[in-house]
């Protein structure tokens, strides 16, 4: 027992040698240059006018002028093909500016010529107890091809038929000159239907009723009202405004004070990692926390399609990293697979770029995230684990 | 005071610095649940090189359209939301436009007829948000009367790439052909693409016909008939209609017949004084005792390497399936669950047996591992029985009979998650369905 005092003493006492005597704190602090700004004596009115809040652009509340579509992130725009009489066989050798990858014809090659031929037998002489004029069995109709449920981690009944498919619920809105200030027009949005896991025919409620009824056993109930738009989502749509996912400020204050404490001596110690070019002019904020982190992370697995992969492929983790632009997008060149685990080479390729689909497609917009923090998410490394999806 | 100030802090940064030091590299987030839901993606009518390849531009890209959408696994996007078209083979992508259309995949394509009458058609695929080509472009060619196949072919390629998985389109059916009233239904043996186009007729109306089953290459097929008025086996030739008997054996009845993987030996069912066993048999050799029970056994079918045979019998007191080594021995029970257990398949990937199986007044397609576990039955009606393996093992064929003086059978496939369910287009009614393996 005496023993364990001993340690903790002289293992508390040696730390408080050394950080009296390393010159962890002081040193830093005498050697830190003084940073000296300019200012300038202002008066009362002045400071008023200054601090007075700057009204909203009024763009941002007007009816939003229909958008240039999304520029394509390789530079040039590609001419227009002309108008060519489709039979012309010789391209057109002048050289354009080519705004994505040029399809490399050298590739085509021809296939060993499979002799494609149909195998089939030639249909035998019909019977002579069969008359020919016996009419056929009339044909099956065309069978009605019902769509297969999407599978998501939140249910979503049917959208009304007029609204928009989005990941978000809103109301459809329609101005109101009466108003003193005016709404924009909104369009309704609401989530695709969904269903959050696989129920095959045999695994549904109906099918243990072995005589499927006739006619209903109950009427149909009209739908609710859809829930009023949340704040946040509202807020999301001013990009000048980040939205602030509500988070516990006791928690964001003190990761924010031990993130301050903590930065400063690692970065004095760490050299090489302080030595990021892009890190040193980002802002880095305060941490992400943990609201905003699963922001993130439901925006993209919004996206994450897996219903292509193969058995192989959804079994595959892969950890993919991506550089982001300052406007919360993706760079497309910079999304690279680092690691992964569980499958082969080519069923992680397959889930890489189901993963990659999945990053470009929801971050074509831009993610929700906190510019003030862009140091934060400037790299992220994403993990998609399919486990969870195997067994829907 | 402050001497306590700095201890406190140093301790703080002692104990959290390691947690706040890992916040430094990128920002990590573990994403473990997504969608399952059909991937988007367009066809536009493939180039016309010439004058001859007009009408086949237009049909190869329909039937590569309708191949995808048909998995469920893929969503084709109308060309009426085409922002932009596609006005040559090698001109550059306008990967801005079908991204506005949320297409994910697109195929472009061209189609040439030689003066020799050959019909060439080449095709691209791209992954319009990554704004790559997925693969190499690629050229098949030959007669304009193929150009169903050579259709197919592409689609399998697309679905390969796009989902790792190998395709099934370029496949055949071999099924019994039915017509006629319920109480005196004629029946014989019928071949169509795998999505019920060019079909053709093996054998005509005059004795029923019985579960044909393909050879593995695929040109020959195995069948039961009554027309010497007892259920015996018969080899087809696809190519040519030709018929031979498997063996005849005075005073039996055989059935249920099966290929092994070598495509040289066939097991059956053979039924003999009121007893049924499984036999194996080299085409043109003498048949092989492989149970000797005084229960039923049927519905044998190979591992694909050979090496085993899974088939249902009613040893237990109920009808189960069981698997052996393929040269007899003893046979291990797989299934346990209630009811009872028929016609099990092994899958050609190995992984799975698919079976049909009745319990309480209800018949399921469903499938298991080849140890019996993690069962799962795909679909609940009347009457759903006899399942077959697409040749990559993904999807399911079977009969699917309805109820009634009026019920009639059909054909459905089902994809081995129990999401896509769907009918099967067929010239008239149809019964007993067997995939062919992918054609050469």
């Amino acid at each position: 027992m005496n023993t364990g005092y001993y340690i903790s003493g002289i293992g508390h006492g040696a730390l408080i040698v050394w950080v009296l005597l390393g010159g962890l704190f002081w040193n830093e602090r005498d050697d830190r240059p003084l940073e000296v700004s300019e200012v300038s004596i202002i008066s009362g009115e002045q400071y008023a006018v200054l601090s007075t809040p700057v009204p909203v652009p009024e763009a941002a509340v007007e009816v939003p002028a229909p958008e240039a579509p999304a520029v394509e992130e390789t530079p040039p725009p590609a001419p227009a093909p002309e108008p060519k009489p489709q039979a012309q066989p010789a391209p057109v050798p002048e050289p354009q500016p080519e705004p994505d990858p040029t399809p490399d014809t050298s590739k085509i090659e021809p296939l060993p010529q499979t002799q494609v031929v149909e195998t089939a037998p030639e249909t035998p002489a019909p019977p002579p107890a069969e008359p020919s004029s016996a009419p056929l069995p009339k044909a099956n109709t065309p069978p009605k091809e019902k769509a297969a449920p999407r599978i998501a981690p939140k249910a979503a009944e049917a959208p009304a038929p007029d609204a928009k498919v989005d990941e978000t619920v809103q109301e459809a809105a329609t101005p109101d000159v009466a108003a003193a200030k005016p709404m924009p027009e909104q369009e309704a949005s609401a989530p695709e239907e969904a269903a959050t896991e696989i129920v095959t025919e045999a695994e549904k409620p109906a099918a243990a009723d072995p005589a499927p009824p006739l006619a209903p056993s109950t009427s149909s109930r009209p739908k609710s009202r859809p829930a009023a738009p949340k704040p946040q989502v509202a807020a999301a749509e001013k990009p000048a405004e980040p939205a602030k996912p509500a988070v516990d400020p006791l928690a964001d204050a003190v990761a924010a004070a031990v993130q301050e404490v903590v930065k400063t001596p690692a970065a004095a110690t760490q050299p090489a990692t302080a030595a990021k070019p892009t890190a040193s002019s980002a802002p880095a904020g305060p941490p992400m926390t943990s609201g905003e982190k699963e922001g993130l992370r439901v925006a993209v697995q919004a996206c994450w399609n897996v219903g292509s992969l193969s058995t192989d492929a959804l079994g595959t983790t892969v950890v993919v990293t991506v550089s982001m632009t300052q406007d919360a997008k993706p760079e497309a060149s910079s999304i690279k697979m680092t690691s992964f685990e569980g499958g082969s080479d080519a069923a992680a390729r397959q889930a890489f770029e189901a993963a990659r689909r999945a990053i470009l497609r929801c971050g074509a917009r831009g993610f929700n995230l906190p510019a003030e923090k862009y140091g934060e998410w400037q790299e992220i490394e994403m993990t998609f684990n399919p486990e969870k999806m195997r067994i829907k | 005071m402050t001497m306590f100030r700095i201890l406190t802090l140093a301790l703080a940064c002692a104990g959290f610095a390691p947690s706040a030091m890992a916040q430094n590299g990128p920002l990590r987030i573990e994403i473990t649940e997504g969608v399952i839901e059909p991937l988007p993606f367009a066809v536009p009518d493939f180039i016309v090189e010439n004058a001859g390849a007009y009408q086949y531009a237009q049909d190869v890209a329909r039937v590569i359209a309708a191949d995808l959408s048909g998995t469920g696994m893929f969503r084709e996007i109308p060309a009426s939301a085409f922002i932009s078209n596609v006005t040559s083979f090698d001109s550059p992508v306008q990967y801005a436009d079908w991204k506005a259309i949320n297409a994910q995949a697109l195929v472009t394509g061209a189609v040439s007829v030689g003066s020799d009458g050959r019909l060439t058609v080449k095709f691209r695929l791209y992954d319009v948000f990554s704004g790559a080509e997925l693969g190499d472009g690629m050229q098949l060619g030959g007669t304009v009367g193929s150009w169903r196949r050579i259709a197919h072919k592409v689609a399998d390629q697309v679905y390969s790439r796009i989902t790792g998985e190998g395709g099934y389109f370029d496949s055949r059916v071999v099924y019994v052909a039915e017509k006629g009233a319920k109480n005196a239904r004629e029946k014989r043996l019928a071949i169509m693409d795998y999505d019920g186009a060019n079909v053709q007729y093996l054998t005509d109306s005059s004795s029923i016909v019985l579960a044909p089953r393909f050879s593995p290459t695929g040109d020959r097929v195995l069948y039961t008939s009554y027309v010497s008025g007892f259920p015996q086996i018969y080899l087809l030739d696809v190519a040519t209609v030709g018929r031979t008997s498997l063996g005849e054996q005075p005073g039996t009845m055989t059935f249920a017949p099966r290929f092994a993987p070598n495509g040289q030996t066939v097991v059956y069912s053979l039924s003999a004084g009121g007893n049924t066993d499984l036999y194996s048999q080299n085409i043109g050799g003498v048949p092989t005792r492989l149970t000797n029970a005084p229960s039923i056994e049927t519905a044998p079918s190979y591992s694909p390497d050979g090496s085993q045979i899974v088939f249902e019998s009613d040893r237990s007191g109920s009808q189960q399936l069981y698997i052996m080594p393929s040269g007899g021995g003893e046979a291990r029970r797989i299934s346990f669950g209630e009811g009872r257990y028929g016609t099990p398949v092994w899958s050609p990937r190995g992984d799975y047996i698919a079976f049909t199986k009745q319990n309480a007044g209800r018949f399921h397609i469903g499938v298991m591992r080849t140890d019996g576990s993690e069962e799962r039955l795909l679909t609940a009606s009347f009457l759903d029985e006899g399942p077959t393996w697409s040749p990559n093992g993904r999807v399911i064929m079977f009969t699917r009979e309805t109820q009634g003086e009026s019920g009639a059978p059909s054909l459905y496939s089902v994809d081995i998650s129990g999401r896509v369910l769907t009918k099967v287009k067929t010239d008239g009614i149809a019964s007993d369905p067997a995939w062919s393996p992918l054609l050469k």
